[in-house]
């Protein structure tokens, strides 16, 4: 079942689950979520740490916790990596509670699939754009319920009617009798009380916390401070750095090692032969570091990948050129193409990138007495991150507890099928307690790790084909699109991939919402060595970039308006669709003109929407090209459409990084190969975008009151077909090979 | 032994001479506040004042700082003008470049009081940050710098 819901949410196809009052009760697979609603018995436990993640509640199945202490902590099940999910959630249980923000907390859950599982993958983990829209129902219910029994404890105390008793600001009261209490008083009362059999939600008319644009965020005060505990900063007692060395060409394995002059490294403690490399372990990082480059070694690339990019990408082409596997029919592409008054081709590449968050990955991991493992880990997919981790040391998933803490970005790196980072701390803690050493390892990539490691978003090649009719109108598509596989050989793959088609590589291409009669979009699966996984906005990163750019050319051909084009393919169908484009461009002043620039510019406006993760967008970027033909984007605004928002502020920080990770990828960034050997190694071969390459942003939230639904990968696909749409329709030229720079306009 | 002063307190570490400063304030010192993110002075989220001025401390052999004056982000006060406007302005999302940031901009108040924006960008364009809170820092630097 878990990997039906995963196919259906990489498919960008989210059901969005309607807990009845049965699954409020019982909970989503078999959790007892009614232990989940309240303080239940224990409040002299420790205060909560405010905003920060402490020693896991020992209680299970629990979201809220009211304290003696009047702060309020919600568990947050799913990890925040820089999203504000734990703002995000806490805001949910705070308005359903009516308590005052000063008073609320966050604390990561601990993990635990039974409890704490997102509803759409059926195990405990983040991803997909999936947090809120999965915690709606069930923490407004938590905060609701809570809220009812501390009415029902300040009644029993004040010996009134429960229906005089109000709440307000984190205050009960009884006006008639001018009695009132704080949470923190009403705690321990109220935890004796009966979980409500039914409680009624809130209004939306009467929210005060949930869309107010003041509130702040709960991690801000210890991310200015440096007192925000990252997995990088856990010191335990007695811990040792660890780093691996691992083949340099994808699919090398490892023929021979002489470790003499690592083991002379002052510092080093230890050099193992794993399965995934040779591991240096010493007192701290620099010595661990100065061990792995004293290391000489022999691999083995009998099986590795040894083609360069620009093979690679030949083959691709080719490929391109063939009949594929079907992932969408419709009418009669070939009928249509014959009777075609005009015929558009185009073929658009995407490099393989890199998502190096700004913390490497790293976790440390602490051999238990029982045989399993405690983890300190920016933790994203917990529920397969204990099953990986017990399988490396021969016990059960229940034995491995995590420690979920902030996590320094992620893009999607730290959740992968295999828990590749997770299994390698495992298997050194577990070789360096066979040589008698039983210490907590903090294993660490370092940058160079990372960006040459692999688990790329996948080097893809769009081909496209489309007719025009006489009046301009589109009668024909055609797509191939070639990628690799990252679900190939997970334990997803079954699910993900059918009859010769992966979901997750034609999501926003297969599922288009533009109205063409004639539909043909095959998909083919190559392979290759080299390691690849879903990054920010997965299929939707390559899929929406092919399909806007596309368009925006039908529409020169078609002499249309680019706006005019879209809204009519878009017709009546997708009103969401339709609005944000209708919102961006107003706010944009696409019916205006643009200002000129300097001398020997020439300045234009792209466009550019789409649908992901069920959310709504649409970008309008104003570009300057310079005489030379570089591009400066100089504005972008943007208009999403996320159902109700929960957290307007969170919603525009997350559309504005979106943004910027969109164009700043576009303009320069491609992990490139050299006879198998990746060529970037750090921030200065694979530059993200700077400060002085943001553009200014402005982001408009389109007023709604569907079920919200997720932010943090959206702002994404859209953000750079609107630049090279600008482009385009500043001077005609056609970006069609990412990144940018490739194309000398960068 | 190599004596520096970090965030006002004498610190006498024992580590390899070579080590870079990132590594000894973290590892030795136990201050985790400074961060790691590319060891070649290319993101800058190691970034702390030596001397009150804006370093990298990731490629800055522990020796070349000997008897100098450190100060990292715990040092900083938690009420500096910058750290205030970051708040103010919600700049952090994962929060891990931001110690870098806050250091950078620090510096730049300390020494440009009124800053241009080109100014801000050539003090602020070594600091990357991967979730593009970059219009929030501009914001935040000229709030703090009383210019917005």
């Amino acid at each position: 079942m878990m990997m039906r819901q995963m196919l259906r949410q990489a498919a960008g196809n989210v059901a969005v689950p309607a807990p009845s009052r049965r699954s409020f009760l019982k909970g989503a697979g078999g959790a007892l979520v009614i232990g989940a609603v309240v303080p239940l018995g224990g409040f002299a436990a420790e205060p909560a740490a405010p905003g920060l993640v402490g020693p896991a509640d020992p209680r299970p199945n629990i979201f809220v916790r009211v304290a003696p202490d009047n702060t309020v902590t919600v568990l947050v099940k799913h990890l925040d990596k820089g999203q504000g999910i734990m703002t995000g959630l806490t805001t949910i249980v705070a308005e359903e509670l009516d308590a005052d923000w000063a008073q609320m907390r966050g604390e990561h859950a601990p993990a635990d699939s039974k409890l704490y599982a997102n509803h759409f993958f059926g195990i405990q983990g983040t991803g997909g754009s999936t947090a809120v829209a999965n915690s709606w129902d069930e923490l407004r219910m938590a905060g609701a319920a809570a809220r009812a029994m501390l009415v029902a404890a300040a009644a029993q105390q004040w010996k009134v009617p429960a229906a005089q008793v109000t709440v307000a600001k984190g205050v009960v009261a009884h006006k008639a009798s001018g009695r009132s209490a704080t949470f923190g008083q009403l705690a321990e009362a109220a935890s004796k009380q009966p979980v409500p059999a039914q409680v009624a939600l809130k209004d939306r008319g009467d929210y005060t916390l949930i869309g107010n644009e003041t509130l702040h965020r709960l991690d801000h005060q210890s991310k200015t401070n440096g007192t925000a505990i990252f997995s990088m900063d856990i010191r335990r007692p007695g811990q040792v750095t660890a780093v691996i060395a691992r083949s340099p060409r994808f699919g090398g394995t490892l023929k021979s090692v002489d470790d003499k002059a690592a083991r002379a490294v002052p510092g080093v403690l230890e050099v193992l032969t794993l399965p995934v490399g040779v591991a240096v372990v010493a007192r701290n990082t620099w010595s661990a570091m100065k061990g792995r480059e004293a290391l000489a070694i022999q691999w083995d690339d009998a099986k590795a990948e040894k083609r360069g990019t620009a093979q690679i990408l030949a083959d691709f082409r080719e490929q391109a050129r063939k009949p594929g596997a079907k992932a969408a029919r419709k009418g009669d592409v070939a009928a249509a193409f014959k009777g075609a008054a005009k015929v558009v081709e185009a073929e658009y590449s995407f490099p393989y990138l890199a998502h190096a968050p700004m913390e490497p990955l790293n976790a440390t991991l602490e051999l238990t007495a029982d045989g399993g493992a405690e983890i300190w880990a920016g933790a994203q997919f917990q529920g397969i991150e204990q099953a990986v981790v017990a399988k490396v040391l021969n016990t059960t998933p229940e034995k491995v507890k995590i420690n979920t803490l902030w996590a320094g970005g992620s893009f999607g790196r730290r959740a992968t099928p295999g828990a590749d980072y997770m299994a390698e701390v495992a298997m050194v803690a577990q070789a360096l307690a066979a040589k008698g050493t039983k210490a907590p390892v903090h294993l660490v990539w370092t940058r160079e790790d990372d960006i040459q490691g692999g688990m790329y978003r996948p080097l893809v090649v769009h081909r496209l084909k489309a007719a025009l009719d006489k009046s301009g109108k589109l009668t024909a598509w055609e797509q191939a699109i070639v990628s690799q596989s990252f679900m190939v050989g997970t334990a997803f793959e079954g699910m993900m991939i059918k009859d010769g088609v992966d979901a997750a590589a034609v999501e926003g291409a297969s599922d288009m919402a533009y109205d063409v009669p004639n539909l043909a979009v095959d998909f083919h699966l190559m392979r290759s060595p080299v390691t690849t996984l879903w990054w920010r906005s997965v299929g939707h990163t390559h899929t929406g970039y092919a399909k806007e750019a596309f368009v925006e050319e039908l529409a020169a051909a078609a002499g249309k308006d680019s706006l005019a084009f879209r809204l009519e393919l878009l017709g009546d169908a997708h009103p969401r669709l339709s609005g944000v484009l209708k919102l961006a461009a107003e706010k944009a002043g696409w019916d205006k003109p643009l200002a000129a620039g300097p001398a020997g510019t020439k300045r234009a406006r792209g466009l550019a929407v789409h649908e992901s993760f069920s959310s709504f967008v649409a970008h309008v970027a104003e570009v300057t090209v310079d005489a030379g033909g570089k591009i400066k984007v100089d504005r972008v605004v943007v208009a999403v459409d996320c159902g109700i928002a929960v957290n307007p502020n969170v919603i525009k920080a997350q559309i504005e990084g979106g943004t910027g990770f969109g164009i700043g990828h576009a303009l320069r960034n491609q992990i490139t190969l050299t006879d198998g050997i990746v060529d970037q190694n750090n921030f200065d071969g694979f530059e993200p975008m700077r400060l002085s390459d943001m553009p200014d942003i402005e982001v408009h939230i389109m007023p709604s009151q569907a079920r919200p639904t997720g932010v943090g990968e959206p702002g994404v696909p859209t953000a750079a077909p609107a630049v090279a749409n600008a482009v385009f329709r500043a001077t005609g030229q056609q970006l069609r090979d990412l990144p940018f720079s490739n194309a000398g306009v960068v | 032994m190599i004596e520096l002063t970090i965030n006002g307190k004498m610190h006498r570490l024992d580590a390899d001479p070579d080590m870079p400063l990132l590594w000894a304030i973290r590892d030795i010192a136990g201050l985790t506040g400074t961060k790691y993110g590319c060891g070649v002075a290319q993101c800058g989220a190691c970034t702390v004042h030596v001397d009150g001025v804006a370093t990298r401390a990731c490629v800055l052999p522990l020796e070349a700082v000997a008897g100098s004056t450190i100060t990292t982000i715990e040092g900083l006060g938690g009420d500096h003008p910058v750290q205030k406007a970051w708040i103010e302005q919600q700049v952090p999302q994962c929060g891990y470049c931001q110690s870098g940031q806050i250091m950078s901009a620090a510096a730049l108040l300390a020494e440009t009081p009124k800053p241009s924006d080109a100014e801000i960008d050539a003090a602020m364009d070594g600091n990357l940050c991967r979730c593009g809170t970059y219009p929030r820092i501009k914001t935040a630097i000229k709030r703090a710098a009383g210019i917005a």
